[in-house]
Parts: C-alpha cells; sequence; structure tokens
C-alpha cells in the first residue's frame, strides 16, 4: 500500500517484526517502518480487540501501540527505529511483565 | 394549588438517582434536582467498591446495613441490565486488605479482633490469612506482602456505568432530571414543598435531600440535621494490561477493562482542581510493593475527588418531624449501598415512613447537640 519515495538515500536499517527482518531507513519512526513493511501490522485493541493500524502519526491517537523490545504498549509513532530492534504487534492488553 | 410532582429529589448523584430510580420504579411522580457538570461530584471519582469489611466499628448496626446492601446488589445489577442493557460488571467473589510488614499485620489483625468482638454486628466473616494463603488466591504479591484480611461478601463493580445505568433507566421511568438546578431554599406551605432553584421553582408533596456535603446546608431549611466532615481521596490510574488481579483491595482494583485503581488517601483538603502528588507516589509505592509487576506500567491519569462523608462516617437518614414529607439521606458509600437506596429507602419515601427497624440507627440524632463527634464508619 505505502511505498517509499525515490530517491530516498538515508541508510538502510533492519528491524525484526515478529521474528521476520524488515528493512527500513535511518530516521523512520517504528510505525513509518511498520506501515511500509507490507506485512499484516494491524494490532487488537485493549478493550473491544478491534483492528488498528497507527493513525495520527504524531503521538496523540494511541492506535500505534506496539511491543518495542519486550516493553509494551509503546507509541510506535514516536520512536525511531534502531537496527535489530524487535517488535512485535500487540494483541489486546498489555501482558504482565511487559 | 396543584403539586408538580409528588417527590422531587434533591441531588443527582449517586446516592440521589438511585432513590429517584426505585421511586420512578414504584410508579411515583419524581423531579431530581441537580447541579452541572463542574460539581464536586464523589460519583465520578470514587474507587467502586462494593465493600464490607471492616465497615461499622462503632456502630453495629451499620454492619447488617452494608451486608444488606451487598447481597441486594446482584439484583440491581440485574434489574438495570434488564432495563438499560448496561452491564453493570458486579464482581462478588470477596477483597482482600493486604499489609506490608509485620507491623501492618498485627494492627490489621487486632482491628478484625475487635470487629469480631462487637456485639450486636452481623458476621461477615472477614479472617486474616498468612501471606502464603494470600498468594494461592492472589499469586502475583510481593515478598513484601505480610498477608492481609479477606472478606467472602466484598467485590466491586463499574460505578461510572452505574451512575449511567440509574440515569438512563430513571429517564425511561419518567422521572423529569433538572440539571443546573442548585437548590437555595426550600419551604413547606400546607401539604406541598416549594424548592426555589436558580432556574424558578418547584413544587413536590415530598421531598428527599440527596445533595451530598450540601446536605449540611439544606436540612436544616425542613428541620433536619445532616452534620458532614468531608475529605479528600486522590485515584491513580494506570493503562489496560490483562487481567491479573482476581478480587480487588481496598487500595488496588483492576477494572472490567483492564486499567488498574490505586487509591486510599484520606485528605483535609477539600479543593479537588489541584493534586498532591507526594500522597499520589506513596499510594504508588505501596501498590508495587503489593504486585512488583505493577512497577511496569504506565500511569493514564490521577484525580482527586471530595468524599462525601457524615461527621461520624456513618450514614444519616432521617425523616423531619417539623416538615412532614421532608427526608434526608447521606452516605460514604453510595456504590457499595446502591441497592438499599434504590429498594428500601426508596419504598419508604413512598409510603411517607422510614422503616425503623432498617435504619433508625442512622438518624442523625445520634450527634445530639454537640456538632464534633468523632470517629469514622470507614477504615
Amino acid at each position: 500500500m505505502f511505498k517509499r519515495a525515490n530517491g530516498d538515500a538515508r541508510r538502510s536499517v533492519t528491524i525484526h517484526v515478529e521474528g521476520k527482518a524488515v528493512t527500513a531507513r535511518e530516521g523512520d519512526s517504528v510505525s513509518a517502518a511498520l506501515l511500509a513493511s507490507g506485512l499484516d501490522v494491524r494490532r487488537a485493541t485493549a478493550v473491544s480487540g478491534a483492528k488498528r493500524l497507527p493513525y495520527c502519526m504524531m503521538g496523540v491517537c494511541f492506535d500505534c501501540l506496539v511491543t518495542i523490545d519486550g516493553v509494551g504498549n509503546r507509541q510506535g509513532c514516536l520512536v525511531p527505529v534502531a537496527d535489530g530492534m524487535q517488535i512485535e504487534i500487540q494483541k489486546g492488553k498489555r501482558e504482565i511483565g511487559r | 394549588m396543584t403539586k408538580d410532582y409528588e417527590v422531587a429529589v434533591v441531588g443527582g448523584g449517586l446516592l440521589g438517582s438511585a432513590i429517584a430510580w426505585g421511586l420512578g420504579r414504584l410508579g411515583q411522580r419524581v423531579a431530581v434536582l441537580d447541579e452541572g457538570d463542574i460539581t464536586k461530584r464523589a460519583s465520578r471519582a470514587n474507587f467502586a467498591l462494593v465493600w464490607v469489611q471492616s465497615k461499622g466499628l462503632g456502630m453495629p448496626a451499620y454492619t447488617g446495613w452494608t451486608v444488606r446492601g451487598s447481597k441486594a446488589w446482584p439484583t440491581l445489577a440485574a434489574e438495570l441490565r434488564e432495563q438499560t442493557g448496561l452491564d453493570l460488571a458486579l464482581q462478588q467473589n470477596g477483597g482482600f486488605h493486604l499489609t506490608l510488614g509485620e507491623d501492618e499485620y498485627e494492627a490489621r489483625t487486632n482491628l478484625v479482633a475487635r470487629m469480631h468482638n462487637q456485639t450486636g454486628a452481623t458476621d461477615y466473616k472477614m479472617e486474616m490469612l498468612p501471606a502464603a494463603d494470600v498468594k494461592k488466591m492472589l499469586p502475583l504479591i510481593g515478598p513484601e506482602v505480610s498477608g492481609g484480611s479477606f472478606c467472602p461478601f466484598d467485590g466491586h463493580v463499574n460505578s461510572l456505568r452505574t451512575f449511567r445505568a440509574f440515569h438512563t433507566g430513571m429517564k425511561q421511568l419518567g422521572v423529569d432530571y433538572l440539571p443546573e438546578r442548585p437548590v437555595t431554599a426550600i419551604s413547606h406551605e400546607g401539604n406541598e414543598f416549594r424548592l426555589t432553584t436558580t432556574q424558578g421553582e418547584l413544587r413536590a408533596a415530598k421531598v428527599v435531600l440527596a445533595a451530598g456535603n450540601a446536605n449540611q446546608t439544606l436540612a436544616p431549611m425542613v428541620g433536619l440535621s445532616a452534620p458532614m466532615g468531608p475529605t479528600r481521596g486522590q485515584i491513580v490510574v494506570t493503562e489496560r494490561t490483562v487481567p491479573f488481579l482476581p478480587h480487588p483491595l481496598t487500595t488496588i482494583r483492576q477494572t472490567d477493562e483492564g486499567t488498574v485503581m490505586i487509591g486510599d488517601s484520606k485528605e483535609d483538603e477539600l479543593d479537588d482542581r489541584v493534586q498532591n502528588h507526594p500522597i499520589n507516589a506513596v499510594m504508588a509505592d505501596r501498590a508495587q510493593r503489593m504486585f512488583p509487576h505493577l512497577g511496569r506500567l504506565n500511569v493514564i491519569r490521577s484525580w482527586s475527588g471530595i468524599r462525601v462523608m457524615p461527621q461520624d462516617g456513618f450514614p444519616i437518614y432521617d425523616q423531619s418531624e417539623t416538615h412532614s414529607g421532608a427526608f434526608v439521606a447521606c452516605c460514604h458509600s453510595g456504590v457499595t449501598l446502591a441497592a438499599n437506596h434504590a429498594f428500601d429507602v426508596a419504598r419508604m419515601v413512598k409510603q411517607g415512613a422510614l422503616e425503623p427497624e432498617l435504619v433508625d440507627a442512622f438518624s442523625a440524632r445520634r450527634f445530639g447537640a454537640e456538632s464534633g463527634a468523632s470517629g469514622s464508619g470507614y477504615y
């Protein structure tokens, strides 16, 4: 659905989404990288379980909640990607101890 | 002169709306006079426990009234659900008061013994459990938990949804809800009451004062008294997490939707627009010592609210001897006692007389001439 703009010369960064290697660009937010990945990155909401994707991309709507390096409920749109980052799509409420 | 209403209920919070719903259910023509959205309203600030344990030290009748309320709650929840479609998420599988360290455990043990030794109090089977037994029921407690008291009647509910259900329900029953009408004066002429509000006058054959701490000002207008001693409380709320707490605590509960509420402070400060952050810090610290994994959760909001609190902590239900048809009702536990208000108090108001066997102990006569009564119905 999303395509990267031509001529984006930023350095490549590798992150892992549900264990699968995904190439992102330095400076991407986690949410931008997930949307550009082409994978099904829809989370399930905490109460009704509705499927959601990142929406506002500026820290307001909380629809980008995601587990990053073992920490749940992070706002993916506010966290820059880093090499080797482990991303898990959050299904429902934040888990105990994560 | 025609009477507009059979009953005017002053106050549209949890207590007033419960009584009004109950009266509407009994076919009465009722008006609820309420303040506005920004009023100090415990109905939107409370901790939502349906709580029995440790209530009534110093007044055995209060334990009976509380147990009665706890037992009637399932009927209330079922009826409101049937009528409004709202699930109030009532859970009554027992609750805990946890202690940290040996001193707290010993102090709680002494309190439980004092409750048991009260003559005339309903036995509600509150017992002390050592940490090992608590851990079987609450597996995620931390190493500092020394134990706690457990009462099988305790529970909790979604209190915001309860408040909404009473309002939705009473509207369906034909009750007129009239917001933005604080009552400034009440007179009794002939057989009717005239209530002066900021938006004109309203007449009713009977009046029920259910205006929380404002009852102290309103009650003398109809020959009653309601000495109040409000306190402030603060609550801290975390983001949603998977269910981990199968029983509510006095200080921590997990809502049906997953948020964790932490609270129990008691302050003399009565401004509900500010917070005392050191108090929040202590509450949050105690919570994470009880359940270490809570330390990882983000706090998403916190608030302060003013408790409706009769001066000695126990409820007040009274009827006027000089102004026939005037009643006053105030209590701290508007959630726990909601079924009593909806069923019992509404029935008594309709019949025009309180039932002494149920509520005589709660008359404000107990305060006598002195206004500085002390003690508390809430530990």
